[in-house]
């Protein structure tokens, strides 16, 4: 089978156009994030969308769009958690993401009838995803892709030294609640990419490889985002010919590209 | 003379320690004033402060005859803060793009940065002698040159006031020349009203017309040659104080 052939089935298309836009706001979010030494977040927060997934399956609502508000939350609860209770944020990520896990495994142990379904979750299939998935990606990875280009030097200013940021008027708590709302939405939306157990690789990977070899934030942003949508592309075509779930494709793919960079750096 | 900088009754804690108490003062436009005092004796507090970044401390602070809590011409303002050590050497922003930060606070959202801007950059570059570094990473040069990226960072907007918290450690005697001589320049032409914080006492004494000495309450402030003709310099300075009453006296 070739590749024009493949590009013809339309679930391979939905697949290539969500997982585009998903990568690329992956990607772009993903560099602030490991700037920041933020990178659990993701993990953190993709438990969090377990239990929101569970809820959303146990009351018979479409669990996306439980899952989008309720990690929101999340993410603003860790934030909170940090600043007022004197806790180091790793441990905030720690806390809410274990409430997260146990919540879902409750759920699942009341309901007795959607395991199957929450399980599927947890590894993804983009593949698999329907036209109102893919719509509601598509359109939350450009809400995130723009709100992330319109705060382009507060974003900016605010990872490279957020006490000089606050001097110069700009509102690093807004910043800071901003990122992490915007990451909670990414990650539900890798969701379906990659699976819960490995959203955080595709935030984190395509910055830490394209920072081996960029010179520049804005190069390393560009960067990112093709590695980020290489692994995508390429994931789905492989796993589609070989008959290999796509997110961990995506994901050793990722990784690859990391080797490669860190290679090619040392060379 | 117009009030820059209004202070009253501050006192700012940190649990239970106090780091300042009851500080009071008036900086005016064109000031050149030292902040001296001992280690842990609230200086970087009270610049933070004045930065508003102790929030419990801005109704206490008036800016420019505003109250500290509702200001918000941030480009007024010029930071210089004390240490650079915390640059991630994994960030990969340039010489100019750190420069560039400066300008943010002239804007509003959404921030876009112009040509005007990047010339304002290169210009700040060319008379800091930072041209020839202005692409390279600012965590591949030396301390001593981050400084002055800071220190360009700072003045980028032009501010009517500049905080500088021990500006000066990193650099080497004759770079510590040229940044005096610029302050000075900035203070007598363009009358920025300057805050300096730093242990050298010879520079106080041959640049500031003002001393601000705290050690978590106020000591001193006034002018430096009033300072030299009380009592207080032998307290506050012991041997060191030479220095100051030398250059005023030069």
């Amino acid at each position: 089978m070739d590749i024009i052939q493949i590009l013809q089935y339309s679930f391979i298309q939905k697949a290539f156009i969500a997982g585009s836009f998903v990568s690329i706001a992956c990607s772009s979010l993903g560099l602030f994030l490991v700037l920041r030494k933020m990178s659990l977040i993701g993990d953190g927060l993709s438990h969090v969308s377990f239990g929101a997934i569970a809820l959303g399956l146990f009351f018979g609502v479409y669990p996306m769009y439980v899952a989008v508000p309720v990690v929101v939350l999340a993410s603003i609860l860790i934030l909170k958690i940090s600043e007022k209770a004197r806790v180091y944020s790793d441990a905030a990520i720690g806390i809410v993401s274990a409430v997260g896990i146990a919540g879902g495994v409750i759920l699942a142990s009341l309901s007795k009838g959607f395991n199957v379904d929450l399980f599927s979750y947890l590894f993804g299939n983009i593949l698999a995803i329907s036209t109102s998935e893919a719509v509601l990606s598509i359109i939350l990875s450009a809400v995130v892709i723009l709100v992330l280009a319109f705060f382009y030097w507060d974003l900016f200013s605010a990872t490279f030294d957020e006490e000089y940021a606050k001097t110069t008027g700009i509102k690093t708590n807004f910043i800071n609640t901003l990122l992490t709302a915007l990451t909670a939405i990414t990650v539900v939306l890798s969701v379906k990419v990659v699976g819960i157990m490995l959203v955080s690789a595709l935030l984190i990977l395509p910055a830490v490889t394209a920072l081996q070899i960029s010179k520049k934030f804005k190069t390393a942003l560009l960067l990112g985002g093709v590695f980020s949508l290489a692994s995508v592309i390429c994931g789905i075509i492989i796993s589609f010919i070989l008959d290999l779930p796509p997110g961990a494709t995506i994901v050793m793919l990722n990784a690859i590209f990391f080797a490669l960079a860190f290679t090619y750096k040392k060379i | 003379m117009n009030s820059i900088v209004e202070i009253k009754n501050l006192s700012v804690s940190y649990g239970a320690t106090k780091a300042l108490d009851n500080i009071s003062c008036d900086i005016k436009k064109g000031d050149f004033v030292g902040l001296v005092g001992p280690n842990g004796g609230g200086k970087t507090t009270l610049a933070k402060a004045i930065l508003g970044l102790l929030p419990s401390a801005s109704e206490k602070i008036s800016l420019f005859s505003q109250v500290l809590g509702a200001f918000a011409d941030y480009s007024k303002i010029g930071y210089l803060p004390q240490k650079h050590t915390g640059i991630n050497p994994l960030f990969p922003a340039t010489v100019a793009e750190v420069i560039l930060l400066g300008v943010l606070s002239t804007k509003k959202w959404p921030k876009k940065i112009h040509q005007n801007d990047w010339r304002k950059v290169d210009g700040l570059c060319e008379s800091l002698g930072l041209s020839n570094l202005k692409d390279k990473l600012i965590s591949e040069l030396s301390g001593g040159q981050q400084q002055k990226v800071m220190l360009a960072r700072a003045l980028v907007s032009e501010p009517e006031l500049l905080i500088l918290d021990e500006p000066s450690t990193a650099l080497d005697p004759a770079s510590r020349e040229d940044f005096f001589a610029r302050l000075e320049e900035l203070n007598n032409q363009k009358k920025t009203t300057i805050i300096l914080i730093t242990h050298d006492t010879g520079y106080i004494g041959q640049y500031a017309n003002k001393l601000l000495y705290i050690d978590r309450k106020l000591v001193f402030f006034g002018k430096i040659a009033d300072f030299c003709q009380s009592g207080d310099i032998k307290s506050c300075f012991e041997k060191s104080g030479q220095h100051i009453i030398w250059h005023q006296h030069k």
